[in-house]
C-alpha cells in the first residue's frame, strides 16, 4: 500500500468515526438537533481543537509539547486580567495574550534548540514553570471578560456555530502555507529528517523556533476561546489540554515521529475525542469512573492504529 | 584521549549540587547538618530512588513508562485494604497480591508498546488514566480503608543500627539493577534497543522480550514503590503516585539518561534521586508557595540539563 492511500484511508477512517459519533450523540441528547446542542457541542470541540493544532505544530518537527496545559492555563489567565474594557483595552489586551503564549512557546524552542534539552524532559520543566506563574497570578480562578465578544465567538451566525466558522477559517489559514511556503515546508522537512533537512541547506533552527512559537500562539489562542467561553481565568485547566492534545494528534493519525500529517487530522481527532466525553455525559456512564473510559478510548484508538504493526508482512518494516 | 575518570563527570556534578544544598540549607536554614535530618532524606529519597531505578529501565530502551503514579497507588490500596482484612492468610496474601498487581501493569504495558509498536508515551498515558478512573470508582470518594501489614511497615519506616529500612531495600534494589543493566545479557540489549532497535533485530536478537521484561521490571518495581509508601503512611490514598512523576523522570534524566536511550549510567540515576530529594526538601522546608517551589524547581531541573547538555557537547 502507498503512503497516499494509507493516508487517504485514515482520512476516511477519521471522518466516518467522527460522522457516526456525532450522529450517536445527537441521538441520545435529550433535545436532539437543535442550534443550541451543536453550539454548545462546537464550543467545546473548538477548545481542544485549537490545542491539538498547537500540540501539532511540536509533534511535525518531530517534538512533543508537554507545558501545551501550563501555556493554556497562563495565557487564560492573563486573559482574565487583560480582556475587558473599551475595545481598544480589549484589543490590545488580546495581543498582550497572544505575544505571552508566543514567547512561552519560543522559549520552549530555545531551550530545545540552544539547549539541546530534549523537548519532552524540556517542556516538561518549562511546563512546571509556566504553571507556577499561573498560579501565582491568579491562586483561584476568577476574573473578567468582556461578555459582549464571548457571546459574539461562541453563539451563532444563522444557525452555524460561531466557533465552527473560526475554527473553519484557522484550518485554511494554516494549512494552505504549510505546504505552499518555505517555513511550512521547513518544518516537514525537520520532522522527516533533521540531518537531510540540514544537508539540504534548511534552516533547522529556524524552523523548529518557529514550530514551538506556533504552538505557543495556538496554546494562547484556546486560552483565549476558553476565556470566552467560561468568562473567567482558571490556573487549573492545564493538565487535561496537555493529555487530550496529545491524544487528539495521535488520534487523528498524525505520527508522534513527525514530518507528516495535516492540521486537519489533529482537528477531526479532538473533535472525535469531545464527542466521546459528550457521548459518555448523556449515555449515563458514572462521572467517578470517567477517566477510565477516556483513557479506555485512546488505548483502543491507537491499538486500532496500530493493528498495521501486527499485520506488516515484512518484520524489518516494523523497526523503521 | 583525556584520562577516563572512574566516575561519570556528571555526577560528580550532581552530587556537588547535593553538597550546595545541604551546605547552603545549614548555613540559612538551619537543621540540615543534623544526622536524623540527613537520614530523613535518605528514606524519604529512596521511593523516589526506586521509582526511578525502575524507569531508568524502560527510558535506557527509549520508551517511558508514564503509568507508574497509579500503579504505584493500586498496589498500595491492594496491599492496605487485604492487609487490613480479619483472616491472616488473607493478611499474608497482601505483599504477593501487592507485587503482582504492578507486575501485571507492567505486562501489559510491555507486550502492547512490544508487539503493536504503540507510542509508549501515549499508551501509558492511557493506562494511567484508566488506572485512575478504576481506583476512584471503586473506591467512591472516600479514602481507602485497612492498614499496611506490619512487614511493610518495618521496611519502610524501621531502621537497623540507625540506617533506615528503606535505604537499605533501595540499596538492595540498587545492587540488582546495576547487576541487570551491567552484568547480563538483558542490559546489554537494553543499551543496544536504545541505541538501534533494527540493528539488534538484524543481529538475531528479539528486542520484544527484552522491551516486555524492562515494563514488567519497571511495573514491578512501581508496585513496590507503592507498598512501602503504603507502610510509609499505613494508608492508601488516592493521587498517593502524582506527586514522583516529575521528579522520577528528572532524577533519571539529571543522572545522565538519555531520554531517547541508549546511553545512561545507574550511579547517576541514584545520585539523581538524591539530589532531587534534597531539592524538594530544602524547597519544603523555607515558607514559599507550592507555586513558587513548582517555579524555583522547573528553572533548576531546566538549568542542570542545558549545563549537562553543554558539558557533553564540549567534551
Amino acid at each position: 500500500m502507498t503512503g497516499m492511500d494509507r493516508r487517504r484511508r485514515r482520512l476516511l477512517l477519521v471522518v466516518v468515526a467522527l460522522v457516526v459519533l456525532f450522529a450517536a450523540f445527537i441521538l441520545t441528547h435529550p433535545r436532539g438537533f437543535s442550534v443550541y446542542v451543536v453550539t454548545i457541542w462546537a464550543n467545546q470541540g473548538v477548545l481542544l481543537a485549537l490545542a491539538a493544532i498547537a500540540q501539532f505544530f511540536v509533534v511535525i518537527v518531530r517534538g512533543i509539547d508537554l507545558s501545551i496545559g501550563s501555556i493554556i492555563a497562563l495565557t487564560n489567565v492573563a486573559a482574565s486580567y487583560l480582556v475587558f474594557g473599551t475595545p481598544g483595552e480589549i484589543a490590545f489586551g488580546i495581543v498582550v495574550v497572544l505575544a505571552l503564549g508566543v514567547l512561552c512557546g519560543f522559549l520552549n524552542g530555545l531551550v530545545v534548540v540552544f539547549g539541546r534539552v530534549e523537548p519532552i524532559v524540556a517542556t516538561l520543566a518549562t511546563g512546571a514553570i509556566y504553571g507556577g506563574i499561573a498560579l501565582l497570578w491568579r491562586p483561584i480562578p476568577g476574573g473578567e471578560i468582556d461578555d459582549t465578544l464571548g457571546d459574539l465567538l461562541t453563539y451563532d451566525v444563522n444557525g452555524v456555530p460561531t466557533s465552527l466558522i473560526v475554527l473553519v477559517v484557522v484550518l485554511v489559514a494554516i494549512s494552505i502555507p504549510l505546504r505552499r511556503t518555505r517555513i511550512g515546508l521547513s518544518m516537514l522537512a525537520v520532522g522527516s529528517s533533521e540531518q537531510s533537512a540540514f544537508l539540504t541547506g534548511i534552516q533547522v533552527r529556524v524552523a523548529k523556533l518557529v514550530a514551538y512559537s506556533l504552538a505557543g500562539l495556538f496554546g494562547a489562542l484556546t486560552a483565549l476561546y476558553i476565556a470566552f467561553v467560561t468568562l473567567t481565568g482558571d490556573p487549573a485547566i492545564g493538565p487535561a489540554y496537555t493529555l487530550n492534545s496529545i491524544a487528539a494528534v495521535v488520534l487523528g493519525g498524525v505520527p508522534l515521529t513527525g514530518g507528516v500529517g495535516a492540521p486537519l487530522l489533529a482537528v477531526l481527532g479532538a473533535l472525535i475525542l469531545k464527542t466521546i466525553s459528550s457521548l459518555m455525559f448523556f449515555t449515563g456512564i458514572p462521572p467517578l469512573a470517567q477517566s477510565f473510559f477516556e483513557g479506555l478510548v485512546l488505548a483502543v484508538a491507537i491499538g486500532i492504529g496500530a493493528i498495521d504493526a501486527l499485520r506488516s508482512r515484512s518484520k524489518l518494516k516494523v523497526y523503521e | 584521549m583525556p584520562k577516563r575518570l572512574p566516575v561519570d563527570p556528571s555526577v560528580l556534578l550532581i552530587l556537588a549540587g547535593c553538597v550546595i544544598i545541604v551546605a547552603v540549607g545549614g548555613i540559612f536554614i538551619g537543621n540540615f547538618f543534623t544526622s536524623a535530618y540527613l537520614l530523613q532524606q535518605l528514606q524519604i529519597a529512596s521511593f523516589l530512588g526506586i521509582l526511578a531505578a525502575g524507569a531508568m529501565l524502560v527510558i535506557l530502551l527509549g520508551h517511558i513508562d508514564l503509568s507508574f503514579p497509579w500503579t504505584l497507588t493500586g498496589s498500595a490500596i491492594i496491599v492496605t485494604t487485604i492487609g487490613g482484612a480479619t483472616s491472616s492468610w488473607l493478611q499474608d496474601l497482601a505483599i504477593p497480591l501487592g507485587l503482582a498487581f504492578g507486575l501485571l501493569i507492567g505486562l501489559i504495558n510491555g507486550v502492547v508498546v512490544a508487539k503493536l509498536r504503540i507510542p509508549s508515551m501515549v499508551w501509558t498515558l492511557a493506562v494511567n488514566s484508566m488506572l485512575l478512573g478504576i481506583a476512584i470508582y471503586y473506591q467512591g470518594e472516600h479514602r481507602p480503608q485497612g492498614q499496611a501489614p506490619e512487614l511493610v511497615k518495618t521496611l519502610a519506616v524501621g531502621s537497623t543500627f540507625g540506617v533506615p529500612n528503606a535505604f537499605l531495600t533501595w540499596v538492595a534494589v540498587s545492587a540488582a539493577v546495576l547487576w541487570l543493566i551491567r552484568g547480563t545479557r538483558f542490559g546489554r540489549l537494553l543499551f543496544a534497543i536504545g541505541n538501534n532497535e533494527k540493528a539488534v533485530f538484524l543481529a538475531g536478537a528479539r528486542p520484544e522480550r527484552t522491551i516486555i521484561l524492562a515494563f514488567a521490571l519497571a511495573g514491578l518495581l512501581a508496585g513496590f514503590v507503592g507498598i512501602l509508601l503504603a507502610g510509609y503512611a499505613n494508608q492508601a490514598y488516592q493521587g498517593m503516585g502524582n506527586p514522583y512523576l516529575m521528579p522520577t523522570i528528572a532524577a533519571v534524566v539529571i543522572g545522565g539518561t538519555s531520554i531517547l536511550g541508549g546511553r545512561g549510567n545507574y550511579a547517576g540515576t541514584f545520585a539523581g534521586a538524591l539530589f532531587v530529594t534534597l531539592l524538594l526538601s530544602a524547597l519544603s522546608v523555607i515558607q514559599i508557595s507550592e507555586a513558587t517551589r513548582q517555579i524555583i524547581f522547573g528553572v533548576l531541573i531546566l538549568a542542570m540539563l542545558i549545563l549537562d547538555g553543554l558539558r557533553r557537547r564540549d567534551a
